[in-house]
């Protein structure tokens, strides 16, 4: 079937099957750093926005995002890199496969949440699996993140 | 893994009726989190998100969902959090992640009756009913115990009568499935409605708790002694009459020991209201 999806602000046609999901669809249009997890909707790594929400790119059928926007990564470079300097200055990834999905999702949240605390940081993240780090670097980061936007 | 062989996404619910029996494997899609951990075989998927299902709204009388309203929307609606102690935009907050929760519907849930449902439990102790398409409105309570027709959840309906409520779960992790959950409402003239939810089937209504509480508890000013002997009393007849099943997750037995703590937060959480 036919879709059209508007992809980080382009409008793409893409050929797919009825139950492709829009992870695959994503990635085969060269958008990369959607990355597949766990494939049931619990780590995260797939997260990127519908109409600027955060979903998993892995549970939502590509049919059901014809005519609407999908943004990636590939999409936010400017805000990820914002993000991304406290990420590296906390030393806060290690093999940086999770990566993208919690950026994606920090940077949602940052739109969405007004000085949010420590527990609210946790619970709107609590979607973004991490095996390496034990969080507590993302954490920093995050708050320091977060803390730079609100000075700003 | 599941196949779709053809998608629909009708702009009318009488399309969408239509189009969903017009032949067997035609199939409504929900929220579609749980598709993938399946083995469907969907002759033609019927999505519903351009049917308008997407609202939250009040009247004077009641507050409507649509079925296809995120759990997210649910979380974060004000005039969810304004009504019977919040306890309905609270169930569904611990869920899996905020991603997760953008996707899941409403009407796939209530739909789909699963037995770890956080939302299904303190709807059911509040005056819900489902419209579907066809058949009209029906109590939650009927609904729960009918089969999988061939059906459309319009919405879901529930009555603002005052009702104070409380949802009590237990969880290993936030973001985990419920090992077990329990909510409890009190009406305005002093009936108790207690479920219990996540015990392994699904949600029920536990009526002789209920009863029990509504008696004893109907009298004013109690001393605090009493109603802690009302509470333990009422759990024990709570684990007498609802079932509790073993799974991976919990035994029977944690189970039983659970019902009882979370019924006793339940009600000093009401009282206190």
């Amino acid at each position: 079937m036919l879709v059209h999806i508007f992809i980080n602000g382009e409008k793409r046609k893409v050929h797919c099957q009825p139950d492709a999901m829009l992870l695959e669809v994503l990635r085969d249009a060269g958008c990369k750093s959607v990355k597949c997890g766990c494939d049931t909707t619990n780590c995260g790594l797939c997260t990127v926005w519908l109409d600027g929400k955060p979903v998993l790119s892995c549970s939502v059928p590509a049919a059901r995002v014809n005519e609407r926007h999908v943004t990636t990564l590939e999409g936010i470079q400017d805000e990820a890199e914002a993000f991304g300097k406290y990420l590296v200055g906390e030393g806060a990834e290690q093999c940086g496969f999770c990566s993208p999905g919690l950026i994606m999702n920090v940077v949602a949240m940052k739109k969405e949440l007004d000085h949010p605390t420590d527990d609210e940081i946790r619970h709107y993240l609590e979607g973004n699996l991490c095996r390496c780090t034990g969080y507590m670097g993302q954490m920093r980061a995050i708050r320091q993140y977060v803390d730079e936007e609100v000075e700003a | 893994m599941f196949t779709i062989r053809e998608y629909a996404m009708p702009e009318t619910l009488d399309e969408a009726y239509t189009i969903l029996k017009s032949r067997k494997g035609n199939q409504i899609l929900g929220g579609c989190a749980w598709l993938r951990l399946g083995k469907k075989r969907i002759n033609i998927a019927v999505d519903l998100t351009k049917c308008g299902l997407d609202y939250i709204r009040e009247d004077d009388e009641q507050i409507e969902i649509g079925a296809m309203t995120s759990y997210r929307s649910v979380e974060t609606c004000d005039i969810l959090k304004k009504y019977f102690n919040g306890v309905i935009a609270d169930s569904v907050s611990s869920i899996i992640g905020t991603q997760f929760r953008n996707t899941v519907t409403v009407g796939g849930s209530v739909y789909g009756r699963f037995g770890f449902s956080d939302f299904l439990t303190p709807l059911l102790t509040l005056d819900t009913s489902v419209v579907l398409y066809k058949r009209g409105s029906i109590s939650l309570e009927t609904f729960m115990t009918m089969p999988y027709e061939k059906e459309i959840i319009e919405k879901i309906v529930i009555k603002k009568d005052g009702r104070k409520s409380s949802y009590q779960m237990f969880r290993n992790s936030r973001g985990d499935f419920p090992i077990l959950n329990l909510a409890a409402s009190r009406t305005e003239a002093g009936q108790w409605i207690v479920t219990v939810g996540a015990r392994g089937p699904k949600a029920i209504r536990a009526e002789k708790t209920a009863a029990f509480l509504s008696d004893k508890l109907s009298q004013n000013a109690l001393k605090a002694e009493d109603v802690e002997a009302v509470i333990q009393e009422a759990g024990e007849i709570l684990v007498s009459e609802v079932t509790f099943t073993s799974n991976m997750r919990a035994s029977a037995e944690y189970r039983r020991i659970l019902g009882k703590v979370l019924l006793g937060k339940a009600v000093r959480e009401v009282m206190a209201c």
